[in-house]
């Protein structure tokens, strides 16, 4: 693996993995900094958590979720495959079909006014009263809510706006508000009080880069503070760059846990590929595949394939053996993307 | 030093009480209030917001104008002696006194103008939150489900209560004005003071705004069955003017006590003396147990159902 490493270093082509690589480090320290209150309770954490709707669809089957406190967990998967409806069934506004879920150790929806308060949430996508202003509609969240103290609501509104950066809009009619605003309102509506937890729901989602990078940044800060955070998306840079653990959803069904290192080691070796640049690339993809990879493609001087069961090590030394020239080997380190898409399926075939 | 900390926590006092709360510790959330004192402060949250919408005042400022409208109709008409007579009930006792365009404002209401208010805010009670998609932000608060239900209801009942208040106020505004006005001559034919005719009146606002707030608990029902708020609000409109349709077909006189409507101009009791009170009891339960249905039914669909919107 550290041969690989080094060999990967050494490589031309970049890759997303590796831009994504030092982000995603920054956020591991973070991470072992905290001290969170009792780090045995896990954040979130669902036992065989089901939902079959009257259609008979299965959205989500039997998924074990285990949030540590402390962490900014990335919740993955392609668009359909009952992210959303996890999330749902975690704030109780659906019941789950069989199995069980808690959050900061209070199963819910049973201890749901006790333990909503301390977590906050966007659930998919802002929605908010289109004739009241971003103020009113948030003054309106916080009325509801039984425990918060109408003589700091003010204050705390202002507070929320400011740290999304809506303070200036905060008069203007939600109808006038761009998307980003919209969704930094939504945002700021898990702020109003202080939170043990925070979940969104693609909070990137139809945010232009700069919006993108505004929320990215929103979240380390809030993660900052030893707030959990637990972020769904289908945008895998976002996640490679804030998130510390991550769970993979495809089809209703939790097909990948834990730290986002674990994922890089343990995660499906079938992505790891090779990539080698000779004069004589016919006879090089030959060899490679009597070497037993597969899925060996070449583009002018260009060669590449699945690495399989073989190691980098292995096949340079066989290229070289077999007398042809290699001027570039490499095989860098799969991307988040390759590992997703390993995990989940490549193209459309998502549950219907 | 101890002098400054006074000055200090002095100043802070001056400044809101947001301020001083934090310095005395409480943390930037504050308190946590009683929950009486919070379900107010949530209460009157949700009563802004159906009170401050344009569309409802819109439909607060349709009721007040259409006694002024029957009032000027009536005044140009002339007197209903000359003319015949005819017409709804209580218009031919307008012209002589004045304090009947309320009887006759809200029997005209009734039919269909105050019925349609009530389904538009009932109807939009939750389906208009679930239609925006609000729902889910408030459900997760969490305002509760039951509280947002119980909480939504009130608000109808007080905007029910309003619309009647404003027809009623509006039309005593108008008799005056366009009317003589003196001892009330009731439908029993004894004459009551000024003053017993107007507390009669009041009665009279007060049970069609009961009547008001039964239909309410119908559009609440229905309103936890969809995320289309003018569905919601179509369905009990047309549930109310189903009523009043059977409710004059003779041939279903064996269910015209049990119909939702059925006891909505009963008021008319409060006009005599002695006033027929079985009439008026009969109508108030068949309010209540309306009410109490209908609730029901919305608060099992609301707490036992899935919040997809």
């Amino acid at each position: 693996m550290s041969a690989a490493r080094i060999l990967g270093a050494v490589s031309t082509v970049g890759g997303p993995a590796q831009a994504g690589g030092p982000m995603a480090q920054a956020g591991g320290p973070l991470a072992a900094d905290r001290d969170p209150a009792d780090p045995v309770i896990p954040a979130i954490s669902t036992n065989g958590l089901t939902k079959r709707f009257r259609s008979g669809q299965l959205a989500v089957d039997s998924i074990d979720l285990n949030v540590p406190q402390g962490t900014v967990y990335g919740f993955l998967g392609p668009n359909g495959s009952g992210k959303t409806t996890t999330i749902r069934m975690l704030l109780g506004l659906i019941f789950p079909t069989s199995g069980s879920q808690a959050l900061l150790g209070a199963p819910m929806p049973a201890t749901a006014a006790s333990v909503l308060p301390k977590v906050g949430s966007l659930v998919e996508g802002p929605a908010f009263f289109p004739f009241l202003s971003g103020w009113a509609n948030l003054a309106r969240i916080d009325a509801a809510d039984r425990t918060a103290d109408p003589s700091t609501a003010a204050a705390r509104i202002d507070r929320a706006l400011e740290r999304v950066g809506l303070l200036a809009a905060a008069k203007k009619r939600y109808r006038l508000y761009s998307l980003g605003m919209k969704q930094r309102l939504a945002i700021a509506a898990a702020l109003l009080q202080p939170r043990e937890l925070i979940l969104l729901d693609e909070p990137t989602n139809g945010l232009d880069p700069q919006g993108t990078r505004e929320v990215r940044g929103l979240i380390r800060e809030i993660a900052a503070d030893g707030v959990t955070v637990f972020v769904s998306s289908h945008l895998l840079a976002e996640v490679d760059q804030i998130c510390s653990h991550v769970g993979v959803m495809r089809t209703g069904r939790l097909v990948f846990q834990g730290t986002l290192q674990e994922l890089r080691e343990q995660g499906p070796q079938a992505a790891q590929r090779i990539q080698v640049e000779t004069a004589e690339a016919e006879r090089a993809a030959e060899l490679l595949t009597k070497l037993g990879l597969t899925d060996v493609q070449v583009v002018g001087r260009q060669l590449t394939a699945q690495l399989g069961d073989q190691t980098p090590e292995r096949v340079c030394a066989d290229l070289v053996h077999a007398g042809i020239p290699v001027s570039g080997l490499s095989s860098p380190r799969p991307s988040l993307e390759d590992l997703f898409v390993e995990l989940t399926g490549e193209g459309f075939d998502v549950s219907g | 030093m101890s002098a400054a900390d006074v000055v200090v926590a002095g100043t802070a006092g001056t400044v809101g009480a947001a301020g001083t709360s934090q310095l005395a510790g409480d943390g930037p959330e504050g308190r946590v209030p009683a929950a009486g004192r919070a379900w107010l402060r949530y209460a009157r949250s949700e009563l802004g917001l159906v009170f401050r919408r344009r569309r409802n005042l819109a439909l607060l400022a349709v009721v007040a104008v259409v006694p002024v409208i029957i009032g000027v109709a009536l005044r140009l008409a002339g007197s209903p002696r000359g003319g015949g007579g005819g017409g709804p009930a209580f218009f031919a006792q307008v012209t002589g006194n004045g304090l009947f365009l309320s009887f006759a404002a809200l029997t005209v209401l009734l039919t269909l103008v105050l019925p349609l208010v009530v389904s538009v805010v009932s109807g939009d009670s939750i389906a208009g939150e679930a239609g925006y998609g609000t729902l889910r932000y408030v459900l997760t608060v969490p305002a509760g489900r039951t509280r947002l239900l119980l909480t939504k209801y009130l608000v109808v009942i007080v905007f029910a209560l309003c619309a009647c208040a404003v027809v009623t106020v509006s039309a005593v505004i108008a008799g005056l004005a366009l009317f003589p006005v003196g001892p009330m001559t009731l439908l029993s034919g004894t004459t009551v003071s000024i003053a017993d005719g107007m507390l009669r009146l009041v009665f009279v606002a007060l049970y069609v705004a009961a009547a008001m707030a039964s239909l309410g608990a119908i559009g609440l029902a229905i309103s936890t069955l969809t995320e289309h708020a003018i569905g919601a609000i179509a369905a009990t409109a047309i549930i109310a003017v189903a009523s009043e349709v059977i409710d004059n077909v003779p041939q279903f006189g064996a269910v015209h006590a049990y119909l939702p409507t059925h006891w909505w101009t009963s008021f008319d009791s409060l006009l005599r003396t002695p006033i027929a009170s079985a009439d008026l009891l009969h109508g108030l339960l068949s309010f209540a147990v309306y009410a109490v249905i209908f609730c029901g039914v919305a608060w099992a669909r609301f707490t036992g159902g899935d919040v997809t919107c």
